[in-house]
């Protein structure tokens, strides 16, 4: 690992001060990782766990405030999200391990790194060690003639193929969550849809957080009347494993027709992934298996597999018409 | 059961009275990690140093550069101002430890085991993807490896050798003796420290909730249906 200076920020002011040419570090699972690796080399690490930023609040307009501190754990065991969102309560259930979760902020995880693992490996993008655009601009690829069975089919890019791995993420974007960031700049508020970048021709820009910029909180829209929400994550183990696809739905369903409907997948794509093909292929029909199977069809029509993951978009079309299944049964 | 379970723990013991003046006692766990080479004639050599020093002298130092670091630059007391560390307290099991001239990039497992000298934590991947370094932080249950040690100013860190002792077990040391629920027992304080903690959690009732919440914590032996014993002894009598 590479040396660094430490500093702790007593509060958010000092944080976003010391921000310049550093790394924040909350729960430390992904960075702490990835330092160890060599994949990341921060300067500076400012420890952020001092900041006031770990409660779940209600907004008055029936909304939930999130911190950006608070752990994965808290998140899912919490009263409101179980019952409000419970989407979100399964998705953060779903993933790493009981240690992990205690340890991982619902901040860092907007901001996991992919599980790729060329993009893992020490000496990636330097001369003599895999391509990964990722970490080296104009490096190359090694995934997309490598090993690619993880890899993602969808948002992929021909510099490109590395799987966002959050399960969080997914319900987060089928609950059409709000960033809050505050940074050199002032305080800004950036949608779910628009907060992860695909890769295109930038595969190491990743999101819409500039340099200095910090989390400060997630918001969750006020829940939708009457609907259901599920989770449903797909994988080589049923537990500590990330998954192969994933899918988060949220749903209301009147006299037999969907009224509401939000559609995520996870696990198949460059970012957590939002379907709207899936859902206007949804949203007014009547909730049928004929209905699902033309959503599935729908959200995976682009996909692109590689030698490896061609099985994603089948498993990923099932785990599909499975969660909205879940989802749209009505009592 | 009673004896059986002092003889099987010893290896939990940091000090084993009997053997003390023994250079070569099997069970000596009184660990010196200060620098150890291997032309320092005197030091006292147990297998955990021999192992040590081994690491220190090349075998392995290309595969744990931070662990190399850490046994070689283990700085004298005097030299509490020294370059780049820091000083810091850390509160483990109830008690304080003052760290002089701590490498920033030392986690907390590495702090625990070679600077405070609690080797029962283990390092298993480094990665936070086995469980063999799980420690409570402020009475949950995170994993030591992923940490450093600098952000733990002020926590209340407990391991497993704070959890219980030779004599005086918890009920959870007791059951996984009880039920055998190890067999090289390489990663069992992890799973102890994981079984403990999750008696506290709002997990459900069902044995499949049980091994859920003993996910994080592999185990190669694979002990787990005796692990699921242990624990579910454990919470129907909590």
């Amino acid at each position: 690992m590479e040396t660094f200076n430490y500093v702790k920020a007593p509060n958010l002011e000092k944080a976003l001060a010391s921000a310049n040419e550093a790394k924040f570090i909350a729960g430390g699972t992904t960075l702490v990782d990835l330092m160890k690796l060599h994949v990341e080399t921060p300067k500076t690490l400012v420890d952020i766990n001092l900041l006031p930023l770990d409660k779940i609040e209600k907004l008055p307009d029936g909304g939930l405030r999130i911190g950006a501190m608070v752990r994965n754990s808290d998140l899912a065991w919490n009263d409101e999200v179980k019952k409000s969102y419970p989407v979100l309560s399964e998705a953060l259930l779903s993933g790493a391990s009981p240690q992990l979760r205690n340890m991982a902020t619902t901040g860092g995880n907007l901001l996991q790194r992919t599980r790729c693992m060329y993009f893992r490996e020490p000496d990636a993008g330097t001369p003599g060690g895999y391509g990964c655009n990722k970490r080296t601009p104009g490096s190359g690829c090694a995934a997309m003639d490598g090993f690619n069975r993880i890899h993602a089919v969808l948002g992929t890019s021909d510099k490109c193929i590395a799987t966002h791995p959050s399960d969080m993420c997914v319900a987060m974007a089928a609950l059409e969550a709000v960033i809050h960031v505050e940074g050199p700049k002032g305080k800004r508020t950036i949608p779910f849809a628009d907060f992860h970048k695909l890769p295109g021709d930038t595969p190491h820009i990743e999101n819409a957080l500039e340099p200095g910029d910090l989390i400060t909180y997630v918001d969750l829209p006020k829940p939708v009347e009457g609907a259901k929400s599920t989770y449903l994550k797909l994988r080589d183990r049923a537990s500590y494993e990330f998954a192969l696809a994933s899918a988060a739905v949220v749903a209301r369903v009147e006299g037999g027709h969907i009224r509401y409907i939000r559609v995520a997948l996870g696990g198949v794509g460059t970012k957590p992934w939002r379907s709207r093909e899936a859902e206007a292929a949804l949203m007014g029909k009547s909730a049928t298996a004929t209905t699902f199977k033309a959503a599935a069809e729908a959200a995976l029509a682009k996909a692109k597999p590689h030698k490896d993951n061609a099985f994603k978009v089948e498993l990923a079309k099932r785990c599909l018409v499975r969660s909205l299944k879940t989802a749209t049964v009505t009592a | 059961m009673a004896d059986s379970i002092d003889t099987r723990f010893r290896h939990l013991r940091s000090h084993t009275p009997e053997h003390s003046n023994h250079p070569l006692a099997p069970d000596q766990q009184s660990v010196e990690l200060e620098p150890i080479g291997l032309e320092s004639a005197h030091v006292r050599v147990s297998r955990r140093s021999f192992l040590s020093g081994i690491g220190a002298t090349g075998l392995l130092a290309s595969a744990a550069p931070l662990s190399t670091a850490a046994t070689v630059e283990e700085p004298a007391q005097e030299q509490t101002e020294a370059a780049g560390g820091s000083t810091i307290t850390l509160r483990v099991n109830g008690k304080d430890y003052t760290l002089k001239n701590l490498d920033p990039r030392a986690t907390l497992l590495d702090t625990l085991r070679e600077r405070i000298h609690l080797t029962g934590t283990k390092k298993g991947c480094d990665h936070g993807q086995c469980g063999a370094c799980t420690v409570h932080v402020n009475g949950r249950r995170v994993n030591s490896c992923l940490s450093f040690a600098l952000m733990h100013e002020g926590d209340e860190i407990t391991t497993i050798e704070g959890v219980g002792q030779p004599g005086n077990l918890h009920a959870m040391q007791a059951a996984f003796v009880e039920h055998d629920g190890y067999q090289c027992g390489y990663c069992t304080s992890g799973q102890i420290m994981s079984a403990v903690a999750l008696l506290k959690e709002p997990i459900g009732p069902s044995d499949d909730d049980v091994k859920q919440a003993m996910s994080g914590n592999i185990c190669r032996c694979g002990a787990y249906t005796n692990i699921l014993a242990a624990v579910k002894q454990v919470r129907s009598r909590a």
